[in-house]
């Protein structure tokens, strides 16, 4: 591909053999597309999948423990959030990069960047969700004799879920697309054929990636609006 | 505490209570909030703790389940100091019902119900059949409302629900935090009113705060005034109505203590008159009128006698003018029937 670039024009796979809207290489050529799909894009899909599923929920663990530790010692909110913070204003390219002489050309130097950045968020939502659990609620159930154990997994837990979903929908949305830009340091994801796009310059390839990464990220965002309303079914209930 | 062991279906089991010299002073106030109340209440009754702000009331009923901590002094239940009790399984004993309800937003009605029922480990059908039963005395309906959540009923339901969830356990203590304080008037008539059928059907023991005299004199079968944390009489309302202990009393009551006085009592706890053997001649009114509302209508009618009505609408007796104005003026007699 180097050497591509080095020539001048764009490299387009199989250029003698393509169709017209190849040869010509419009926006986006559907035929290609569907004929490439299981061998460019599949195998990168997954990876993709699998780069933000595992980002979210070992993020997801981190800050949901560091919530349960500020909700009950608010000294811990402010040094977490200042940590949270300050790590999501590092620009991703250069994370990447960062990580790289420590970690390696690695999966896990991607996930370390990818995990930080879901922190804020997912931090944010969940003590907040606590925080807004209704005081007469809390009164209730500890008049009612439930233990602080108890009320934190009977009540409070429970109607925290729709902020601490909220903060998993939003995580999930960055991480997918944050994930692309993964690929500058070699750990595949949808981010690949986009780098390759860019350097050879075919436009379906880089409009169709592009376009995965988006649809993947709405259809993630559904499926966990629905995860909710089944978890969080008194969401919907109409009101009196 | 005695409820785990309640037996189907609710029967109204009742303790009797009593604070001992019971002080709370918040630290860093010099005044106590509550100091040295001592007070009796037997089983069943309905004891009302009513005061201006500031009295004290909401301290000493949080005092018995422990929601706050006694600085010197003593609560017990049946005999039972509840310093020595183990503090969740006290207030698993204990209905506990307040203004903002408290519903848990993520259960349906049913499960709200079963929360103790749940932390006892009663099983399943157990827990469906008391949540059914009590839905039914509350008012509600069974088949439709169970399943619902809170947010889908209005806020009378709403207290319904929350005062069911209190007996759940067949608990035989109530407290009841200005627990219809939030509604509208007509919509908290009709909970007072169901509430006193209701703990006729189940009679538990219940302590009851409120600012409001009149709900204090409608839903109490005793009244405790508290001024500044001490209590100042402890009475029926009768008695508190026709002799208040001073002028704070007098004053709190309000000036028109001798019309509220009537409303204690019906046309039932009068001696009657004959009736004339012509039948009923004139307005006449059910013995479940109080004396207020009959004495209202004889004024509107212009009349001085009034026949009272049995409650199959026959004619009982005849109750004079003056029998009730009697009542009210200077030498108050005592009411018999």
């Amino acid at each position: 591909m180097i050497t591509a670039i080095a020539q001048g024009g764009p490299v387009i796979p199989h250029f003698e053999r393509a169709s017209q809207c190849i040869r010509e290489n419009r926006q986006f050529c559907p035929d290609w597309f569907f004929d490439n799909f299981n061998r460019v894009f599949a195998p990168r899909l997954v990876e993709h999948i699998e780069l933000t599923g595992i980002a979210v929920g070992i993020g997801f663990a981190i800050s949901f423990t560091a919530a349960l530790i500020a909700y009950t010692r608010g000294w811990f909110e402010t040094p977490f959030s200042l940590v949270a913070a300050f790590v999501y204003t590092i620009p991703s390219l250069a994370f990447f990069q960062l990580m790289v002489p420590i970690t390696g050309l690695t999966v896990t130097s991607a996930e370390i960047a990818l995990v930080s950045y879901t922190l804020l968020i997912l931090f944010r939502n969940t003590l907040t969700g606590l925080r807004d659990v209704p005081e007469d609620a809390r009164l209730a159930a500890r008049a009612m004799g439930l233990t602080q154990a108890q009320i934190l997994r009977r009540v409070e837990l429970p109607l925290a879920l729709p902020a601490i979903m909220a903060g998993i929908r939003i995580a999930t949305v960055t991480t997918i697309s944050l994930a692309t830009v993964a690929a500058f340091i070699g750990v595949g994801g949808l981010g690949q054929p986009i780098f390759n796009a860019i350097q050879s310059g075919f436009k379906t390839q880089f409009v169709a990636a592009g376009l995965l990464a988006v649809l993947l990220a709405l259809v993630a965002d559904a499926l966990l609006v629905l995860l909710q309303r089944g978890l969080a079914p008194w969401t919907r209930a109409r009101k009196a | 505490m005695t409820t785990a062991e309640s037996a189907e279906p609710l029967r109204g089991a009742a303790a009797r209570l009593a604070f001992v010299e019971a002080t709370k002073v918040y630290p860093g106030r010099r005044t106590p909030a509550v100091s040295n109340l001592s007070l009796e209440i037997p089983a069943s009754e309905i004891c009302v703790l009513i005061g201006p702000s500031g009295s004290g009331k909401t301290t000493a009923m949080q005092m018995v389940n422990r929601l706050i901590t006694m600085t010197s002094g003593d609560v017990t239940m049946d005999g039972r100091s509840i310093a020595g009790a183990d503090e969740t399984e006290l207030r698993r004993g204990i209905g506990y019902v307040f203004q903002q309800i408290g519903l848990f937003p993520h259960m349906t009605a049913e499960d709200n119900v079963g929360t103790v029922p749940r932390l006892l480990g009663w099983p399943k059908e157990r827990i469906r059949a008391r949540a059914r039963e009590l839905f039914e005395l509350v008012g509600l309906d069974p088949d439709e409302d169970l399943r619902r959540y809170p947010s889908e009923f209005s806020g009378g339901q709403r207290q319904r629900i929350g005062v069911a969830r209190a007996m759940a356990a067949d608990q035989p203590l109530m407290l009841m935090d200005e627990p219809f304080g939030a509604l509208d008037p007509i919509t908290r008539d009709r909970l007072q009113d169901d509430f006193l059928r209701l703990h006729k059907e189940v009679p538990k023991t219940v302590v009851f705060v409120t600012h409001d005299i009149d709900e204090a004199i409608k839903m109490g079968t005793r009244i405790a005034i508290l001024r500044e944390g001490e209590l100042v009489q402890y009475d029926t309302p009768d008695h508190i109505l026709a002799e208040p202990a001073n002028e704070f009393v007098a004053d709190f009551v309000g000036a028109d203590r001798g019309l509220k006085r009537l409303r204690v009592w019906t046309l039932r706890d009068l001696k009657l008159e004959p009736a004339a053997r012509d039948g009923i001649a004139g307005p006449a009114a059910s013995e479940e009128a109080s004396l207020r509302d009959a004495l209202s209508l004889m004024l509107v009618e212009g009349v001085e006698r009034l026949t009272v009505l049995d409650e199959r609408g026959a004619a009982k007796g005849t109750v004079a003018l003056e029998t009730i104005t009697r009542l009210i003026g200077p030498e108050q007699p005592a009411v018999e029937a």
